[in-house]
């Protein structure tokens, strides 16, 4: 097969089942560009307090004065003035199916969101574009005081709490993107877990772009109270489009002592995507947070989930997976920062590149001198398909109190032609074989996912192998 | 008749190397052959190119199976149409467990016949798994175990066979499924192989010891060395070298050579 045939199949599996687009029907779209007028316009279609438009002026402000950042993936092809920073998609948020554009309901029909929702969650959102289109909670979980809505709704329905924890965790000046994401901040969800409320089931949102050239930016709040349990999903995709799009979320949570939660991304853009995305945990005594981050497809992807463990007992889990694609770059990893005592933290970063793709695992951990006794471990593992595609790692390691455990592991593989023959000389197809090989790969992570998520990680897997010849 | 798996005048070569050098045999559904030979004569290189692995080119001659000419087809359509082996050295596939990887070659199988199947269903496979494994006394938790990672010697070689029994194929090469067996383990495996084993299973058994072939009882016996077919004859040929040795061939063949 020629080169231009193969990237023809991959295209065709991700635009037949992913990739699809639907017509215009937002009912507003900024110019585009970005500068203060817009921003004012967002402000003011949200109807928010005054508060939140100054706050948003200023983070402007820190965007605009903040280099673009070169220490990793080349940003440079990526211009601002192309992009639309905000595309309103329905007049309200619906909290029925039905009360959701036709359009944009089949969109999510066709994902199998409705779905999923009925089978195996306790709460689902789905944003298209700028804003969510729907939020929903179990009735049984909202008698006890949990609170998943949109972050807008979160704001005007929650004001108190939501100032509270606003840009506390990741303020505006952190990054250069999380400056931009609190100017311009549009959709993500509102948490709030009371005192002692374990919810077995996930609680799902799911980000869909449609329009060209859009910017999408994410705005997520999560607190989780003492001894609560939440496990959050978030899936994201895109049509495929020969201009750019942005995904810029900025994802904030806070884990009470005793509490746990759970943050998994399932991302899956097409590979015209720029997904810079900032997400930190605070993680306080005796409590846990995982994020489980899986990366498929984008042109970039820079993310490197953080946690910071405050208190003694607290506990922090990254485990990362990468998959680059063609024209694909994958920069991914994790953060963990121990700040107090017997904190313990573990890290597992799996990346897979075929076709050219390249992933890094950049990651850091940190351990101040105050942390006594914190223990650590940091594996990656790369696996590589074939000989053009490459695979780096860069992992920090910063540790200013003696009484530290740490482990660091790294390997890089390569699927050899041994293993391929020898599944190929069961029956399986090349690209079965392949497959078959990353998932197992990935198993130890992909076995940590419920069900229906490890199905679907496989099922995407699977997808990105199609029309791969090695 | 049942298919055949025909070599005619086989020429291979390993990185430029000549290792093949006119190989001719043919075996047919139904009956048990053994071949032997000294370490490094081609035995391998012969159950591989058979079934297609890359890095054996062939350079002249034909395979030809159920009357069809193979070599260009790629190792899983050798594999669907029915040909199987039990590797030497079988390749370890961490993540994958064995039964996950058994459904899916099985399903891969049936796609063959119809394109249209949903693929064996779970209760069946699992029924299937328990059948054979209790065949060749293995533990039932194997079938949770990543494919050879880590596993011992004698539990590779027990869990080719068991593949070969799921997927039930015409023609099966045993690649010294012997090596690593103990001697109970052994008989278990060599039973399992004499259970699978009638009108619709050819079997080509490499190895280098009688001990084997006691169980799984040939009734042709063929010589490799240095990339030919040298002696082929009844199961007496095999108890002939127990006693002898190479040597008399080697003679033999240099007497004959010039
Ligand atoms: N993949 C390979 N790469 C390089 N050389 C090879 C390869 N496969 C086989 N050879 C060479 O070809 C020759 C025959 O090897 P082969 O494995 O076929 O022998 P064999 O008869 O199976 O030996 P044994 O009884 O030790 O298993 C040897 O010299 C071997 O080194
Ligand atoms: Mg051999």
């Amino acid at each position: 097969m020629g080169d231009a045939e193969q990237l023809q199949g991959i295209r065709e599996a991700y635009d037949e089942q992913y990739g699809f687009r639907d017509p215009d029907t937002y009912v507003f779209k900024a110019r585009k560009g970005l500068d203060a007028e817009i921003v004012g316009q967002i402000s003011e279609m949200k109807g928010e307090p005054e508060w939140m438009r100054t706050q948003r002026l200023k983070a402007l402000e820190i965007y605009q004065s903040k280099p673009v950042p070169t220490w990793g993936p080349d940003l440079s092809g990526f211009s601002e003035d192309d992009i639309y920073f905000f595309v309103k998609p329905a007049e309200k948020e619906a909290r029925s199916w039905d009360d959701v554009p036709e359009d944009i309901k089949r969109t999510f029909d066709r994902l199998g969101i409705p779905e999923a929702e009925q089978k195996f969650l306790a709460g689902a959102g789905a944003q298209y574009d700028s804003e969510m289109v729907y939020h929903q909670v179990r009735k049984e979980l909202e008698a006890q005081g949990v609170i998943f809505k949109s972050i807008e709704v979160g704001l005007r329905e929650h004001e108190d709490l939501f100032r509270q924890y606003f840009g506390t965790v990741i303020p505006a000046y952190d990054n250069k993107y999380a400056a931009l994401n609190t100017a311009v901040w549009s959709g993500g969800s509102f948490i709030y877990i009371p005192p002692g409320v374990r919810i077995e089931m996930p609680l799902q949102a799911y980000f869909r772009l449609n329009t060209a050239s859009i910017g999408q930016f994410e705005r997520t709040m999560i607190i989780v109270d003492e001894g609560a349990f939440l496990h959050y999903v978030e899936g994201c995709t895109a049509p495929t489009y020969s201009t750019d799009s942005l995904h810029s979320g900025v994802i904030e949570i806070v884990v009470k002592r005793g509490a746990r939660s759970r943050y998994t991304t399932i991302q899956n853009w097409s590979d015209n995507v720029y997904n810079l995305v900032t997400q930190r945990a605070l993680v306080h005594g005796d409590a846990s947070h995982e994020w489980v981050d899986a990366n498929l497809g984008s042109k970039i992807t820079m993310k490197y989930p953080s946690v910071y463990l405050l208190e003694p007992g607290a506990h922090g889990e990254i485990l990362s997976i990468a998959f680059a694609g063609r024209n694909q770059i994958q920069d991914a990893g994790g953060k963990v920062i121990h700040i107090a005592p017997n904190t313990t933290s573990q890290i597992i970063s799996k990346s897979i590149c075929k076709d050219g793709g390249r992933s890094s695992y950049r990651g850091l951990l940190k351990v101040y001198p105050d942390a006594a006794h914190a223990k650590s471990t940091v594996v990656c593992d790369a696996l590589l398909l074939d000989d053009h595609s490459e695979s780096d790692t860069y992992p920090y390691i910063e540790i200013e109190n003696p009484s530290v455990t740490v482990g660091h592991e790294a390997t890089v593989s390569k699927i050899g032609d041994d293993q391929l023959f020898y599944l190929m000389s069961r029956g399986l197809g090349e690209d079965e074989a392949n497959a078959m090989v990353v998932n197992g790969f990935l198993e130890p992570l992909t076995k940590e996912l419920p069900m229906e998520y490890s199905i679907e990680m496989n099922r995407l897997i699977q997808l990105q192998m199609a029309g791969s010849i090695g | 008749m049942g298919a055949a798996l025909e070599i005619r005048n086989l020429h291979v070569t390993v990185e430029d190397q000549p290792i093949l050098k006119g190989v001719n045999l043919i075996v047919r559904q139904g009956e048990i052959h053994a071949l032997m030979g000294p370490n490094g004569s081609g035995k391998s290189t012969l159950s591989n190119t058979i079934m297609g692995h890359p890095a054996y080119e062939v350079t002249a001659g034909q395979i030809i199976f159920d009357g069809v000419d193979i070599l260009e087809m790629e190792p899983d359509e050798r594999s669907r149409r029915g040909l199987f082996m039990a590797f030497q050295y079988p390749v370890a596939i961490p993540g994958v467990t064995v039964a996950n990887f058994l459904r899916n070659a099985l399903n891969a199988r049936r796609r063959m016949t119809n394109p249209e199947d949903k693929g064996i269903p779970i209760p069946a496979f699992r029924k299937l798994m328990i059948e054979k494994m209790d065949m060749l006394r293995m533990d039932h938790e194997f079938a949770g175990r990543y494919l050879n990672d880590g596993f011992s010697g004698g539990e590779k070689k027990r869990a080719e066979i068991l593949q070969m029994a799921v997927l039930e194929p015409q023609i099966a090469i045993m690649d010294e499924t012997d090596s690593g067996l103990d001697i109970d383990a052994l008989r278990v495996v060599s039973e399992g192989v004499t259970t699978l084993y009638g009108p619709n299973l050819g079997v080509l058994v490499i190895t280098h010891y009688q001990r084997i072939l006691n169980y799984i009882k040939p009734q042709f016996v063929h010589i490799m060395m240095d990339g030919q077919i040298v002696e082929s004859g009844g199961p007496e040929l095999a108890l002939h070298l127990e006693e002898q040795g190479y040597d008399w061939l080697r003679e033999k063949q240099n007497g004959s050579g010039k």
